[in-house]
């Protein structure tokens, strides 16, 4: 039996084992929801704008190990779509983006919500396609699946114009896909391991840097093991927080830009660097030059080629899915008799120790005016560092980064590498939607909860009880930092004027509103907003208009040349 | 340095600009860009000549090999290669100028392939810079027009880009 283009895209997502699709209607996927709708298997959540619809794929992709999926319609559809495309190809995460396009005959023609999808996307995508042959449909949607999937994720587009999807063909989902042209590498080079072991083993101030790779390659429980084999010291990047245990003694907290000092410290003067599925990032190791000052060997575990020596020259390169690289080098080590050199190991830990006691994070806990550290930090104590916590961008993305102790991977869940305001409420409702029955906070603030506000609607739609927590300093808050530190205290532009009721708007969604301006009554708020396992709660929290995020390494210094408390 | 990179990639709507994309965006040069398909009509071969540091190379044929579309990248400049460029020149021919443009083409080994009663159309072949030198050894004043294909470059021996 024959089937419609648009029946085949959804017998495809079937194939798939897609449970969500995060979408918005429009003219060009008019038949495709059609098809939606008379099926059960796959569930539609309504976003109110295209942007929030690819967020929420993105955050549920990024809260387990599966591909988002989206669906938007042509034009301006798509346009919206593209800061949610670009956010998840900074940080690799594995998306299925189907956008309608104008028909075929109309591509060209300046048509009614045309615009050159494959062309706009291109820069911010793994790949992407314009299906132009009903018969393509399936073995199209086989491969993006397969390429976001595999190798180093990204999102993948498809552009499927409407007649196509009225077209008949007859449909088999293809069962394997093999493609001459991609081919990612899974295993490592096995005399690369046998390098790295060595140069491990001759190490006096060893240190191990990961990122967003571990979780990605779900290996944090092979490097959870390998640290403590070693008994080295760990850092984890932004992306990577939730790879290694935040609460074990060996992990020295995240590093870079705002970074703790100990992480910095060592990161600077260790001798040997094993980093692992992490990028050298500008953020990450400050000024390039400053950090060669310290001559040190570089291990580099990848799976991207490219992301090897592409910011730092490396001393064994390692391309491979981390976590097979991981288990085999863990294999050598404890087959190996050679050990860690213990004595400069002491003499190292002794170094980090004191770094440590410098107490980098430390802030005004008796003052009158709520901290918002201390905001981050009960919302710890009080979800017992179990929740899904996704943030915005900004200062309160730090302190979140940098108070909440992720013990597991996949619970941290921001834009790190594109840094885009707004994501946190919608990655909040694909993390919700994914672990329906887990506590999820959307750690925010008053400037970047406003770019996708008008999600709160369908939250409420799909009862999605996510506690807001907006730490609303009335600016917006690195900026301003920035401005105090770098431009003379010129705050431009920067002020959060006319701000909303926030309490007010929560409820006229249909939510519930609080608003908390004293220290004490942090705890219990967020006891009770918690107690409240239907709602969704948006918590205002009045905070310290001045409070600024440290350490700090300024643009264009060292790493070790922080800006302390 | 001066490299010449061959890349062998699906022949396939978009893939031409996916690679010239990749050069805008990451702010890599492009001297010169070639394509056309191979005798197997799937696949494109294309050459690249580009200009950079050793660093820099080495990521543009990781970041070309990343390319969905692309099969195979190999920089012919590592190790012995022929390249050729062509080149059509429209040039005055009248006067005694006539004798002199068919002698300096002849010297080239370029041929004329077409003629008016005022001008020739040379037809030359060769590395960029025998081209560069027959342009220099003309009169300038004379040239009306000239197309150049940028270079094509295959390994010596038995060095091979195939699937």
């Amino acid at each position: 039996m024959q089937l419609s283009g648009a029946e085949i895209v959804i017998r495809c997502l079937q194939e798939e084992g897609v449970d969500y699709v995060f979408g918005y209607p429009g003219g060009a996927v008019l038949f495709l929801y059609d098809e939606l709708f008379k099926q059960d298997k796959v569930k539609h959540v309504l976003a109110r704008h295209e942007q929030g619809a690819v967020h929420a794929a993105d955050g549920y992709a990024r809260s387990t190990d599966k591909v988002g999926v989206a669906l938007v319609t042509s034009g301006p559809g798509v346009t919206n779509a593209v800061t949610g495309i670009a956010t998840a190809h900074m940080d690799s995460i594995p998306m299925v983006i189907i956008t309608g396009q104008v028909p075929t005959h109309a591509i060209g023609q300046d048509a009614f919500q045309e615009c050159d999808t494959v062309g706009i996307t291109r820069p911010c995508v793994k790949h992407n396609f314009l299906v132009k042959d009903v018969k393509d449909i399936a073995s199209t949607i086989k491969k993006a699946f397969f390429i976001a999937s595999t190798g180093r994720p990204g999102p993948v587009v498809v552009d499927i114009p409407k007649d196509i999807t009225t077209h008949k063909a007859d449909f088999e989902y293809p069962k394997t896909i093999a493609m001459r042209s991609y081919n990612p590498v899974t295993k490592g080079h096995a005399g690369q391991g046998k390098k790295a072991i060595q140069m491990l083993m001759g190490a006096k101030r060893p240190m191990i840097y990961t990122g967003g790779g571990i979780i990605l390659g779900e290996a944090a429980a092979e490097l959870t093991q390998l640290v403590r084999l070693l008994g080295f010291p760990c850092t984890n990047t932004l992306m990577g927080l939730g790879g290694y245990p935040a609460t074990d003694p060996q992990f020295l907290g995240m590093l870079g830009m705002h970074g703790t000092y100990e992480a910095n410290m060592a990161m600077q003067h260790c001798d040997v660097l094993l980093a692992i599925g992490a990028r050298f990032d500008d953020r990450v190791i400050g000024n390039p030059k400053h950090f060669f000052e310290e001559p040190r060997s570089i291990i580099h575990i990848d799976i991207d080629p490219s992301s090897i020596s592409k910011r730092v020259r490396v001393d064994v390169p390692i391309v491979g899915n981390v976590r097979e690289v991981l288990q085999d080098l863990i294999k050598q080590l404890q087959a190996g008799k050679v050990k860690p050199d213990q004595a400069a190991l002491k003499t190292w830990w002794t170094q980090i120790e004191l770094w440590r006691g410098r107490d980098c994070l430390k802030y005004d806990r008796s003052s009158a005016i709520i901290k918002p550290q201390y905001v981050v930090e009960k919302l710890y104590a009080i979800t017992k560092g179990e929740a899904f916590v996704t943030s915005d961008v900004g200062q309160h993305q730090m302190w979140a980064a940098q108070f909440y102790k992720f013990n597991k991977p996949r619970r941290w869940i921001n834009s790190g590498g594109l840094g885009t305001m707004g994501v946190g409420l919608p990655y909040a409702m694909g993390v919700q939607l994914a672990h329906p029955k887990a506590q999820v906070a959307c750690v925010t603030g008053e400037a970047s909860i406003q770019m996708c506000i008008q999600e709160l609607s369908t939250c409420k739609q799909y009862r999605l009880p996510i506690k807001i927590i907006n730490l609303n300093n009335r600016y917006m808050g690195m900026v301003r930092q920035w401005q105090e530190f770098f431009h003379g205290n010129r705050y431009a532009e920067s002020y959060m004027d006319a701000l909303p009721d926030f309490v007010k708007l929560a409820e006229s969604y249909g939510h519930v509103g609080m608003r908390i301006e004293k220290p004490a009554d942090v705890e219990p708020a967020l006891k009770e907003a918690f107690a409240r396992k239907k709602d969704l709660v948006f918590m205002d929290f009045i905070t310290d208009q001045t409070e600024n995020v440290f350490p700090m390494v300024p643009g264009g210094k060292g790493l070790s040349e922080m800006i302390l408390v | 340095m001066r490299h010449i990179v061959s890349i062998l990639l699906e022949n396939e709507a978009g893939a031409l600009s996916r690679v010239s994309g990749l050069f805008s965006a990451r702010g890599y040069n492009i001297e010169s860009l070639t394509v056309a398909p191979t005798e197997d009509a799937t696949l494109s071969r294309m050459t690249i000549v580009t200009t950079g540091s050793d660093e820099v190379i080495e990521q543009i044929t990781k970041q070309l090999n990343k390319l969905v579309d692309v099969v195979k990248v190999v920089d012919l400049s590592d190790g012995d290669h022929i390249e050729r460029e062509l080149m059509l020149v429209k040039v005055r021919a009248i006067g005694k100028d006539r004798e002199e443009m068919k002698r300096m083409a002849d010297i080239f080994r370029g041929r004329i392939i077409d003629v008016t009663d005022r001008d020739y159309t040379i037809e030359l072949t060769g590395t960029g810079s025998k081209l560069d030198a027959f342009l220099k050894a003309i009169d300038g004043s004379a040239i009306l027009e000239t197309v150049r294909t940028g270079a094509s470059g295959i390994g010596r021996g038995d060095r091979v880009l195939k699937v």
